[in-house]
């Protein structure tokens, strides 16, 4: 579950810091584990120009995270909103057992909720005050 | 000359290890490790056939059949009643009521004793070592009624500070929520002393041994407690399992807490009169079965000695605890010496998230439980998101505590740190 890949992007997360100029920014959490997670957009023209992310936790949930800004950088956001959950599985290359699924999505629903301009998910306004 | 350690257990753990089906599972191909018994203990032959038993030779539902087989299984039920007044030796057996585990227990003193005692302005004590279980149903009792809840801090040492909640008690206090002992840290609270001080402020006091009653001799007439819970998935017995405590004069005076069948006396168009106490508490057809198996739990505690399980864990903590503080990197929280606590070790690894370690662990064929063990408010006054826990039980041996050591070092070698 820990291959060089995964730890090198938790130890050396691509994308990390505040983002000047961000245009769409979404914050999510993991309470369970204590992961944090706020994603950054800047987006021009539907285009996602530049991407950065703030977090902590554990190194599933840092490294997808850090994974997808490189993804998603340059892409329309049409093609943002489609990037499911297989996809981001996939792309850390190794089995997540269940119990860390969450982990390794947060970065995706921090993403999601950016590129849908959303403040909170349907449903969960409460949590989000 | 031979040394003798707190080490080496009077107890024949091998002779209790072949009692437990699931210790001699393998995980991945190693043997496993189970140190993970605050949050759910693994259950001996005796109390798996006691349950086999009911449904395998007299099933039938408790307290309506007149006939043989519901009689014989509402006689062991209330058997089973009567081992665990023993246990925690209660003047009463009316005084138990079954429960599905401790969160239902505080649950049921919050509604059918808070909601009828605190009012606007009253004031609930509680400690910042509560499990969410014994927190939550005050916080939000208090939200409901008005009133005010003060928490006690703790020192750097996990231990109570005591100063503080004497001066929280004078401020004038309705109910003191306390636990015995901190699934988070270990730290046995000085419950009796505190009781006696809290009632000399006029609190009504519930004590949460959901830690305690597992692990170590709990008497509630000499606690001096008014309401005293527990559950007994934690204490070798099932899942849905577990105990209220009272005072049968608070009990007598309390609301119902569910509405339903069994827990009445008589039933008219236009009133309800109440069954007798423990029934009062107990609507529905109860989790008879679980009952029973924490009747033949209890049964099994007490013929290994809960003072000898005690004294064995408090063993493997004096064996593990320097060992894990020897190891670079690695921070232990909670009382780091034996006095006052029980067999929970809280820790970190510098540079490991909680849930890296014990998925690491988890290959080497250790479970230990990483998270905020349910106590969110606790891991903020630690200042950390989350610890890796072990908590050992009388099962466990120090050949588990060196694969704990070892899973240690193996993290850390995953994640050169």
């Amino acid at each position: 579950m820990y291959r060089d890949y995964i730890l090198d992007h938790y130890k050396n997360p691509r994308n990390s810091g505040p983002l000047e100029g961000a245009t769409h920014t979404y914050h999510d959490s993991n309470p369970l584990c204590g992961d944090e997670l706020t994603m950054q957009l800047r987006i021009s023209d539907g285009h996602v120009d530049d991407v950065r992310f703030i977090g902590k936790g554990c190194a599933i949930s840092q490294a997808s995270a850090s994974i997808l800004t490189e993804e998603v950088k340059g892409k329309t956001l049409d093609e943002v909103k489609a990037i499911d959950r297989d996809h981001v599985l996939a792309n850390l290359g190794i089995p997540i057992s269940p119990a860390r699924v969450k982990c390794a999505l947060l970065g995706l629903k921090a993403l999601k909720g950016a590129a849908w301009g959303l403040t909170a998910w349907p449903g969960e306004e409460v949590k989000a005050k | 000359m031979a040394v003798t350690t707190r080490a080496e257990s009077r107890l024949d753990v091998a002779r209790i290890r072949a009692d437990f089906p699931v210790l001699s599972q393998t995980v991945r191909g190693k043997p496993l490790v189970y140190l993970d018994n605050a949050a759910t203990s693994q259950k001996p032959r005796q109390v798996i056939e006691a349950m086999s038993r009911v449904f395998e030779e007299h099933n039938a539902n408790i307290h309506r059949g007149v006939y043989e087989f519901s009689e014989r299984t509402t006689a062991v039920f209330e058997e089973a009643r009567a081992k665990v007044a023993g246990l925690i030796n209660a003047p009463s057996e009316r005084e138990v009521i079954f429960v599905r585990n401790a969160t239902e227990g505080v649950n049921l003193v919050a509604y059918a004793w808070g909601r009828d005692n605190l009012k606007r302005g009253d004031r609930i004590v509680t400690t910042v070592l509560e499990h969410h279980s014994d927190f939550v149903p005050w916080q939000q009792l208090a939200m409901e009624v008005g009133a005010e809840v003060a928490v006690v801090d703790i020192d750097d040492d996990g231990r109570l500070r005591r100063d503080q909640l004497s001066a929280e008690l004078r401020k004038g206090v309705k109910l003191l929520a306390i636990t015995h002992t901190s699934n988070g840290l270990g730290t046995v609270n000085p419950v009796k002393e505190i009781a006696a001080e809290a009632h000399a402020a006029g609190a009504t006091v519930l004590v949460d041994a959901a830690q305690a009653v597992p692990h170590t001799p709990v008497d509630v007439q000499d606690l001096g407690a008014d309401f005293l819970v527990f559950s007994g998935h934690k204490m070798l017995a099932p899942p849905g399992s577990g105990g209220v405590w009272g005072r049968t004069a608070l009990l007598e005076n309390m609301r119902p807490f569910l509405y339903g069948g069994d827990m009445i006396s008589r039933v008219t168009i236009s009133l309800t009169e109440w069954n007798e106490l423990p029934w009062k508490f107990e609507a529905g057809t109860s989790s008879y079965v679980d009952a029973i198996g924490l009747g033949a739990a209890v049964d099994y505690l007490q013929e290994v000695g809960l003072a000898r399980i005690h004294e064995h864990e408090l063993g493997l903590v004096s064996y593990v605890l320097p060992r894990l503080q020897d190891i670079p990197g690695v921070t232990v929280y909670g009382p780091k010496t034996l006095e006052d606590r029980v067999g929970v070790v809280s820790f970190n690894i510098e540079g490991i998230h909680p849930h890296d370690v014990a998925t690491i662990f988890d290959r080497e064929g250790v479970c230990v439980r990483a998270g905020h063990h349910c106590n969110q408010p606790l891991m903020t006054r630690l200042g950390v998101p989350a610890t890796t826990r072990a908590s050992f039980y009388l099962y466990n041996t120090t050949e588990e505590c060196d694969a704990l050591v070892g899973a240690v070092h193996a993290a850390k070698k995953v994640f050169g740190v």
